[in-house]
């Protein structure tokens, strides 16, 4: 328990210090863009610029903008759009990221449900023709860019089949294909990285022994063996989320989705820039707690961890 | 009388004369012969690489890849930035054996072009990659200690900040240019590559022949360069042909949303992104080419890295 207290504590601090990194990253970035960022730029009327004036304290020294800075973050305040009056960066969190989130969560759930079941059939079916068809697939799906698999998909079954609609965010329907476009990378790599620790955890003498004792094969694959061939599963966890956001990016992008993620890369185009930093931040601190979370399963579910811990010092 | 089988075994057995037997001098020499050639370590790599048939299909498909090109642009009549409204989207013919684009150039010329971004900036990306992992790697694993301890926590720091949007933000202060690129997909980049070098370095430091050659006196320096990489560069070579493809998706991602390679460039992700609406008018060409070789591009590294992981560390296959 106390080996567990103290691995969650260095945890955070690392967590801290890496959201602290990327704040004073966007800041010293925001105060290097080419030509003030505010008054460049001809669509920036003049109340927006009284309004980012103010917001960023641009006529107080560097360091007391940055602690402002840093103050209006920790209060969840990312600052007014230069592009759109009267618009601030919360406005748009708030209308575009319950979306993405929905995309986001869906996606996760098909790509962690599929790639874990099609990995162990994979696994069971060893060197057999189910395994290198899988696994052939799953290589295709690593290598296939999902913007590339988005827009081959709208041609296919939503422009020449017409089985699915091509945009928007409505009804179930809609979701098919972005969720494919954008879960079939993950699941490969979930089905890649099931497949090896199974086949691994298969040979294990504790497999022998739940067999020999005359459990059903089914209970010996998912009560025992599954348990083990998971955990390098959940270490990946924070790599997929975050290949999963930036998936967004282009998946609203092509399928038309009002989520956080085209709002980006619209921003991205205008070069909005308080958008640009506000929505950067705000994704990057939600990827940095995700990956504190998934550490903190991960030392929960994996006893060793603590030793490891122990015996490295 | 005896039965058949009886004869024919005390034939056999006993009844061979003597004089049928010679003696024979035993050859100190020929006994402690070699009778194949001993193979290094690398040459039985590569022979396990060359019977795995998909990572040769890949190496074979990325050796052509690099010699169009660096060919490719020279055989075609045409510029790759010439425009020509009026053969607007011209299907695959014998003129233009890729078809036009958009703004009728010819998009043989453009995959060629698109080609050599695509390869410089995943070969940079990924050697930059492997210098600056060595160096940290090495020393972290090699010191151990406290220095290993704080360059640890940094990598620990550095892999939490998430890459693309680090490397969008930094484009788009910077602005897009192909250094740009490379400055961008290296800075957080390296950080994998330096974990897996000081996970080497750990283990290897503690052999016996390192310690050999630490009790001759061997500096410091000398052991890295002599003992510890080479021992380790089999992981680091399958790391960089992993890092490849994640650089080449990431400059054609970065193109996709506006943050790519600019004009008078040509690269995959340019050319995928100019021609979105196109497909849906038919033109499916001007698509396919750069998204086929983008895919197939990533799977060749992909399939040729697997290749050389089950080659380089055979412990690992069972």
């Amino acid at each position: 328990m106390k080996h567990m207290l103290k691995y969650i504590l260095k945890r955070l601090l690392i967590m801290i210090i890496t959201l602290w990194v990327i704040i004073t990253l966007t800041f010293i970035l925001m105060i290097n863009i080419p030509g003030s960022p505010f008054n460049s730029d001809q669509s920036s009327n003049a109340t927006v610029q009284a309004n980012l004036e103010a917001h960023y304290n641009l006529d107080q020294p560097y360091y007391i903008q940055y602690l402002l800075y840093i103050k209006s973050i920790v209060t969840f305040d990312f600052g007014p759009s230069i592009k759109q009056p009267n618009q601030t960066v919360n406005d748009l969190l708030s209308r575009g990221f319950p979306i993405s989130f929905e995309l986001g969560i869906i996606t996760i759930a098909v790509a962690v449900v599929s790639g874990i079941l099609v990995g162990i059939i994979a696994a069971l079916r060893h060197n057999g023709f189910l395994d290198y068809l899988t696994m052939g697939i799953a290589v295709l799906g690593i290598s296939i860019p999902n913007f590339i698999l988005a827009t081959l998909l709208i041609q296919q079954l939503a422009v020449n089949l017409e089985i699915f609609p091509t945009a928007t965010w409505r009804s179930p329907a809609h979701m098919v294909l972005p969720v494919l476009a954008l879960a079939t990378g993950p699941m490969a790599i979930i089905a890649r990285l099931t497949r090896s620790t199974m086949l691994e955890v298969l040979t294990q003498d504790y497999i022998k022994m739940a067999r020999a004792k005359g459990l059903s094969p089914w209970k010996v694959i998912f009560k025992h063996a599954l348990r083990n061939a998971l955990m390098p599963v959940v270490t990946i966890m924070g790599t997929l989320f975050a290949g999963i956001l930036t998936g967004t990016f282009v998946i609203e992008q092509i399928f038309a989705i009002p989520g956080m993620g085209r709002y980006f890369v619209e921003s991205i185009n205008q070069r909005d820039y308080p958008v640009i930093m506000g929505t950067t931040v705000f994704y990057s601190a939600f990827l940095i707690i995700m990956l504190f979370i998934v550490d903190i399963v991960y030392g929960i579910l994996d006893p060793r961890i603590k030793m490891h811990q122990k015996g490295g010092k | 009388m005896k039965s058949k089988e009886e004869i024919e075994y005390t034939q056999t057995a006993a009844n061979v004369p003597d004089e049928w037997f010679s003696w024979k001098e035993r050859d100190k020499e020929k006994l402690e012969q070699v009778s194949r050639p001993s193979l290094s370590y690398w040459q039985d790599a590569w022979r396990r690489l060359v019977k795995n048939k998909m990572a040769m299909l890949g190496l074979i498909f990325l050796v052509l890849l690099t010699i169009m090109a660096i060919i490719g642009p020279i055989l075609s009549p045409y510029e790759v930035n010439r425009q020509s409204l009026p053969d607007q989207y011209q299907p695959p013919s014998m003129e233009h054996w890729f078809g036009t684009d958009n703004a009728g150039r010819d998009v043989f010329t453009r995959t060629w072009y698109g080609a050599r971004i695509s390869l410089f900036v995943g070969f940079i990306a990924a050697l930059i990659d492997v210098t600056i992992g060595i160096i940290w790697g090495g020393i972290s694993g090699y010191k151990g200690g406290r220095t290993d301890n704080v360059m640890m926590r940094i990598i620990e720091v550095l892999y939490g900040l998430p890459y693309l949007l680090v490397v969008i933000l930094l484009l788009v202060v910077l602005g897009p240019s192909l250094g740009t690129i490379i400055l961008a997909l290296t800075i957080t980049g390296w950080v994998g590559m330096a974990r897996i070098v000081r996970g080497q370095v750990l283990q290897i430091k503690n052999y016996e022949f390192v310690l050999a050659s630490k009790s001759f006196g061997t500096k410091t320096s000398r052991i890295i360069r002599k003992n510890l990489l080479p021992n380790a560069m089999g992981p680091i070579i399958v790391q960089m042909t992993l890092t490849i493809p994640s650089a080449i998706f990431a400059e054609a991602f970065l193109s996709f949303i506006g943050l790519g390679i600019q004009a008078p460039f040509a690269s995959w992700g340019v050319m995928a992104n100019d021609s979105l609406g196109a497909i849906l008018s038919g033109n499916w060409w001007t698509l396919f080419f750069p998204a086929f070789f983008i895919s197939f591009t990533m799977f060749a590294f992909n399939v040729l890295g697997d290749g050389l992981q089950d080659a380089l560390d055979p412990k690992l296959r069972k």
